[in-house]
């Protein structure tokens, strides 16, 4: 069965179409990159699917349930329960230390359980940098634990906007690496990026061109990276 | 780390990232409640520290004989002053009226204890000395006036005892009385001098009482006097009780309304301040809600830090609002203040109140934040 359905999504901003008649499937522990050049909808949609923002017009399946007919507080529960957000600017509460930081996720789902929130951050390497607050951790190290944040509830789902755009080589590689073991995990991932790299290593692409699916890429073994870029590339001569 | 311990250590580290702007709205908050407290134990202690004030007007009882008698029995008189709890009684005095004559004209003579007198007429303006020896007389300003008579002059004092016998007596004026009523125009004399120069013991006309108490107290007093010593009619001198329970009322009416302005001057000061506060956030609670707060959670948090300030900021208000009431009684009255305790919780829980009440605007903006604006990156 699909995690995800989006059936002929359009979304208007005043004169703006942000989307327009989008469909798109996504199946459990399927990995999709979504890329497109700045304003075609990336974001729009990241909103639409993680349950903080309604579609103008079409219809949301997230785990069987039709979006549109939910009140604002079971949108917020979907949200609690099933999904996991990370940004590109980490968006971390500056007042809280890094494990505060991931118990503020328990808190709000049901429980804060200290224990487990360090062993989150050990999971992505920061269990040394429990007690700082975010101005004193790196770029990468934010990013980490706006990882372990959004991991904290064992989420289906993983939306992540752009999450290695505001890092090094280095650090992208280990985000990379915990979206990988994710995937191992079954996790489904969803991942807006401008970077090729992060895209060869979902199962599949979309493009996204002035609201519109341009283009679809599926990963083949071995020529994954070389068919993503190609595929982008035709997309942007197409553009041009 | 519980859920709550973990709410309360949220709502501490949010306070403290924001020190200046939650000084400011704590400040206000202190201030509030300094006046609040301050003006009601002012407003509390002031019918008794007025009371002892008001107590330069003079009697605001007077005892006579109950029925138709027409002299009061001293020893009834002091079983009734017995009634009046010590530390409200200022004094009370008995007098008893003559009628004599001074070089053939005719006066009323008062007879008083003149230590009494000091006290429960304190507005006498006397010239000369108060009496001091037996043969000592005071004498109203008219009648000094009219006779020409002055301080240290001797009289003659004629009259017709009880049992009809006339007397004569010499005696010494030691001082003028000036009051601007009727005693300007008596003489007084101390009263066990007027019982040898005229006879009968142990009477009087009336017993002056004064009281430091509201008119209400007095009434009291008056009717325990009633029911204890039926051959004392105790009555209150309205004048006196009803000016005072007005200007009391009005003290207290100013007091109220100038607590009410500066309430409602806090309150406004602690909402732009959480208004400000909720507008630098709006990024934060976008992202708890993003996370999947509640709306309730969100405003469990914008309280919870209302009544933490509204706490804290009645708790320094409170200790404030002691010291300045002090200062005030001190420096109004020359007496310090006597606090009623139950004020203290009662400042704080109406600096909570307020504080959360300024709080119900700002909340309400930020539960209405869309957590759609995290992403966006506004
Ligand atoms: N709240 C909004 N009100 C009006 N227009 C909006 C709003 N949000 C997005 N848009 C418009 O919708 C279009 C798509 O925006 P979106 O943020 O989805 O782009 P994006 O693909 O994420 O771009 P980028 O790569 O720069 O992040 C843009 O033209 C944008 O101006
Ligand atoms: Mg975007």
């Amino acid at each position: 069965m699909n995690i995800l359905e989006l059936k002929d999504i359009s979304m208007i901003y005043g004169q703006v179409r942000a989307l327009s008649n989008v469909c798109l499937s996504v199946g459990q522990g399927e990995w999709l990159a979504i890329m497109g050049p700045s304003g075609s909808g990336k974001t729009t949609m990241m909103n639409i699917i993680g349950c903080m923002d309604k579609p103008s017009s079409g219809s949301v399946l997230l785990d069987g349930e039709e979006l549109s007919k939910l009140t604002p507080s079971e949108l917020t529960a979907i949200r609690r329960d099933k999904i996991g957000l990370i940004f590109q600017q980490f968006h971390l509460i500056t007042y809280l230390t890094a494990l505060e930081n991931v118990m503020v996720a328990q808190y709000y789902h049901s429980m804060t359980d200290e224990k487990e929130a360090l062993l989150a951050l050990e999971r992505v390497g920061l269990a040394d940098r429990a007690k700082h607050l975010p101005s004193q951790l790196s770029g990468g190290e934010q990013q980490r634990v706006c990882i372990a944040r959004a991991l904290i509830n064992y989420p289906r789902l993983i939306l992540a906007d752009e999450p290695t755009g505001n890092l090094d080589e280095t650090n992208e590689r280990i985000v990379l690496n915990i979206l990988r073991g994710l995937h191992d995990a079954g996790t489904t991932i969803i991942v807006v990026t401008h970077d090729p790299e992060v895209a060869f290593e979902a199962d599949r692409t979309v493009y996204l061109e002035h609201g519109r699916v341009a283009d679809v890429v599926k990963k083949i073994e071995g020529t994954a990276a070389a068919c993503a870029s190609e595929a982008q590339d035709l997309v942007y001569a197409a553009k041009a | 780390m519980n859920k709550r311990a973990f709410f309360i250590k949220m709502l501490a580290s949010s306070l403290a990232r924001r020190k200046s702007r939650m000084f400011s709205a704590l400040c206000a908050i202190a201030i509030g409640g300094t006046v609040l407290l301050g003006m009601m134990s002012i407003s509390y202690d002031i019918p008794r520290q007025m009371g002892r004030e008001f107590r330069s007007y003079g009697a605001n009882m007077v005892l006579v004989a109950s029925g138709d008698k027409a002299l009061l029995d001293i020893e009834d008189a002091d079983r009734a002053v017995a009634l009046i709890p010590p530390d409200a009684l200022v004094g009370a005095t008995p007098y008893r009226y003559e009628m004599v004559r001074v070089n053939m004209q005719g006066y009323t003579v008062a007879g008083t204890v003149f230590e009494g007198a000091k006290k429960t007429r304190p507005y006498w303006n006397v010239t000369g000395e108060w009496p001091q020896k037996d043969d000592d007389i005071l004498i109203g300003s008219d009648i000094a006036e009219f006779t020409g008579l002055a301080p240290g002059d001797a009289i003659a004092i004629t009259g017709r005892g009880t049992g009809g016998a006339r007397f004569s007596r010499d005696m010494t004026v030691s001082g003028t009385v000036r009051s601007g009523g009727v005693e300007d125009e008596f003489i007084f004399m101390s009263l066990p001098v007027m019982e040898g120069m005229f006879g009968g013991t142990g009477g009087a006309e009336a017993v002056e009482v004064s009281i430091a108490g509201t008119e209400a107290e007095l009434d009291a007093i008056a009717s325990l006097i009633r029911q204890n010593v039926p051959e004392v009619s105790a009555s209150l001198v309205r004048r006196v009780t009803q000016s005072e329970a007005a200007v009391l009322s009005k003290l207290q009416a100013l007091v109220i309304l100038v607590s009410l302005i500066v309430l409602v001057l806090t309150m406004i000061c602690v909402a732009t301040t959480m208004m400000t506060v909720v507008m630098e956030r709006r990024r934060e609670i976008g992202l708890k809600k993003a996370i999947g707060a509640e709306n309730r959670s969100i405003a469990a948090e914008f309280l919870g830090e209302g009544v933490l300030l509204g706490g804290a900021g009645g708790i320094l208000g409170a200790a404030f609002g002691f010291v300045f009431a002090h200062a005030v009684c001190v420096s109004v009255f020359g007496r310090g203040i006597i606090i009623d305790w139950r004020l203290l919780p009662l400042t704080v829980l109406v600096s909570i109140a307020v504080t959360v009440s300024a709080c119900l605007w700002p909340v309400r903006r930020a539960v209405e934040v869309e957590p759609a604006l995290v992403l966006r990156g506004e």
